[in-house]
């Protein structure tokens, strides 16, 4: 059998089989019950992570927490 | 370790040389004398700094957030020559003189209209991608970028490759791909540059903090992966001579066709979608201060975009030399694809629940709102023109040049202002931008801007395509090509004026940005493990 048709066979037969289980697999993954509490401890994470300015980051660090700058940062 | 790049940059200074002197056309030597330039350039700096001390390491304990200013700053500027490139065209096609004689040909519409592409998709999409991406891993994962400089060659081998590539379609350097039209040194530079991406942003992922790779990183590693190998495939070219720009295709005829189309579709697919929703994941619930609707939906979302959105490409070949089943096999999973992207247009606009009052106060959120708005109105539209039927009809009309605009204008374009307008301020350590006003300016202007520009091509489009296939009851065509071209032309000064708009609104968002920087001092964001010792934020 030339390639291509060998290559096309498996495509999409097996190939396609395999990639719609893993879709069907990951689907379930998602709303898994015990998953429940990982999910909504992922969904957080932009909320951490942020602890506003170093203190202690060198001379450029406390330029930029001088009081005289209007609108200063508070993140 | 001065001395070995000492060799290296002066080496590559010779062989530039040489090249620019040896070089068959002109698009060549003069990015040969370019890169002999730069070459040169950091050889005397390297030269002049060998031997001394070394000098403060960088600081620890804080996100490497260098790269991403200047990451945020050259957003802003690529995008003005971009939207700037983009309105001078859409008059050239309303005003054929403005194709100035002595200009030619570096002035043509067909030399400026890949310029404006590239500069619009690449350089301002591009580097917003590359700078809102290694924000968001950094914060996501809770430790510095990996690779230390790797990072800053990242940026600026990203702003070479998208000088030589813009010099190059003046110049009349160009393998005729649509998006892809760098010839095949730009492309190997690329590469390399990408790889480098690829290397930091994978790296900070290994070495991340938290458990979990919060679903922002996801797509915007397969933003990353995905561009590389669309990238490599569809530029398997071998090079004329090694002193020319000029090269050849490895795959000819409907091959050829459809790798570019795999190509240019999945380049939507994933450096303007998955990219993009990369964003949207991180920064939206930031806006809004509350987490995603659902995360659920979040991992669907990318499963199902990233299995069907490679099928996507053939729907840009329907009536051509491609098979019948491949041109449906396109069409249909263009129709699928609409499920996945409304999942997620509806989990960002659902990440607002509780909190719809924001889009009252705040502009930034209002943008993000719109930005959402014209994301699901072109998965809707986009998927519509895939199918057969209206392919006939809108195929190689304005429609499709209105269909883009609306996705790139509304959906992109909306949601990098909305990024910039979120990090400037962080970034440089101020609390909020310095005129919110402005921003509801720029929010109008824009919008205003897309609605004439997406109403004027659907107009033009639907207008062309009708007259093109309307025949009288001899079976003859009634009009000539000329007679809708005289047809559309108000609708061309409308589109112009769009342009204007659009463009005018990210001039006020420049000048925002640059009224936030001027006298602030960058802000050195602190990483979780360093707070511990440090004092709370107020």
């Amino acid at each position: 059998m030339e390639t291509y048709s060998l290559l096309r066979e498996i495509a999409d037969s097996w190939v396609l089989l395999a990639m719609f289980v893993f879709f069907l697999g990951t689907a379930v993954w998602a709303f898994l019950p015990s998953q429940r509490k990982a999910r909504e401890d992922a969904s957080m994470i932009p909320f951490r992570n942020e602890q506003g300015p170093a203190a202690s980051a060198g001379p450029q660090g406390s330029d930029s927490l001088s009081p005289k700058l209007k609108g200063q940062s508070d993140v | 370790m001065d001395y070995v790049k000492l060799v290296l940059l002066g080496a590559i200074a010779v062989l530039a040389a040489i090249a620019s002197s040896w070089g068959h056309d002109l698009a060549y030597q003069v990015h040969a004398f370019l890169i002999m330039a730069i070459a040169v350039g950091m050889f005397i700096y390297v030269l002049r700094h060998t031997d001394e001390p070394a000098g403060p390491a960088e600081p620890d304990g804080i996100y490497s957030d260098g790269v991403i200013r200047a990451g945020v700053i050259a957003t802003a500027f690529w995008g003005i020559a971009g939207f700037l490139v983009g309105t001078f065209i859409a008059f050239q096609l309303a005003f054929p003189a403005l194709n100035f004689d002595w200009g030619q040909p570096f002035t043509n519409f067909g030399r400026l209209r890949p310029l404006h592409t590239s500069a619009v998709i690449f350089a301002f999409g591009g580097n917003a991608l590359i700078a809102t991406s290694l924000y968001v891993v950094q914060r996501t994962s809770g430790v510095r970028l990996w690779g230390g400089k790797t990072a800053w060659f990242v940026f600026w081998g990203y702003q070479l490759f998208i000088v030589l590539a813009a010099t190059g379609y003046l110049l009349g350097g160009t393998q005729s791909k649509e998006y892809a039209e760098p010839e095949w040194y730009i492309d190997i530079w690329l590469t390399i540059v990408w790889l480098a991406y690829l290397a930091v942003f994978l790296g900070t992922i290994f070495k991340r903090k938290e458990k979990h790779i919060y679903v922002a990183n996801w797509f915007f590693l397969s933003f990353i992966i995905t561009v590389a190998m669309l990238h490599v495939v569809n530029n398997i070219s071998i090079p004329v001579s090694l002193l020319g720009s000029k090269s050849v295709q490895v795959f000819s005829g409907v091959q050829d066709a459809m790798t570019q189309w795999w190509y240019g579709h999945n380049a939507v697919g994933f450096f303007l979608t998955a990219g993009f929703l990369g964003m949207m994941y991180y920064f939206v619930p930031k806006q809004a201060e509350r987490p995603v609707y659902s995360y659920k939906l979040s991992i669907i979302h990318f499963w199902a975009l990233i299995f069907l959105y490679i099928w996507a490409g053939p729907h840009h070949l329907h009536y051509t030399a491609l098979p019948d089943w491949a041109s449906t096999l396109g069409m249909v999973f263009s129709i699928v694809l609409w499920m996945p992207s409304w999942g997620g247009m509806i989990n960002g606009l659902m990440t607002l629940q509780g909190a719809w009052d924001k889009l009252r106060t705040d502009p930034i959120m209002r943008m993000f709102v719109l930005s959402l708005g014209f994301y699901g109105m072109s998965t809707f539209e986009g998927p519509m023109m895939s199918i057969r039927a209206v392919n006939s009809l809108s195929h190689y009309t304005d429609w499709t040049i209105g269909h883009v605009h609306s996705g790139a204008l509304g959906w992109n374009g909306m949601i990098t202002f909305a990024c910039i307008y979120f990090l400037t301020p962080k970034l440089w350590g101020r609390k909020e931008m310095y005129s919110m006003s402005a921003i509801n300016w720029h929010f109008w202007l824009a919008t205003l801007g897309i609605v004439l520009y997406a109403a004027s091509m659907w107009v033009t489009g639907i207008m062309e395509g009708l007259m093109w296939r309307e025949v009288d009851d001899q079976g003859f065509l009634v009009n000539s090509f000329a007679d809708t071209v005289s047809a559309k032309f108000p609708m061309y000064i409308v589109r112009g004026l769009g342009g204007v708009l659009f463009l005018s609104g990210a001039l006020v968002m420049v000048w925002n940005m640059f009224m936030t920087i001027r006298g602030a001092t960058p802000a050195n964001a602190a990483l979780p493990r360093a707070s511990a010792a440090a004092t709370p934020a107020e």
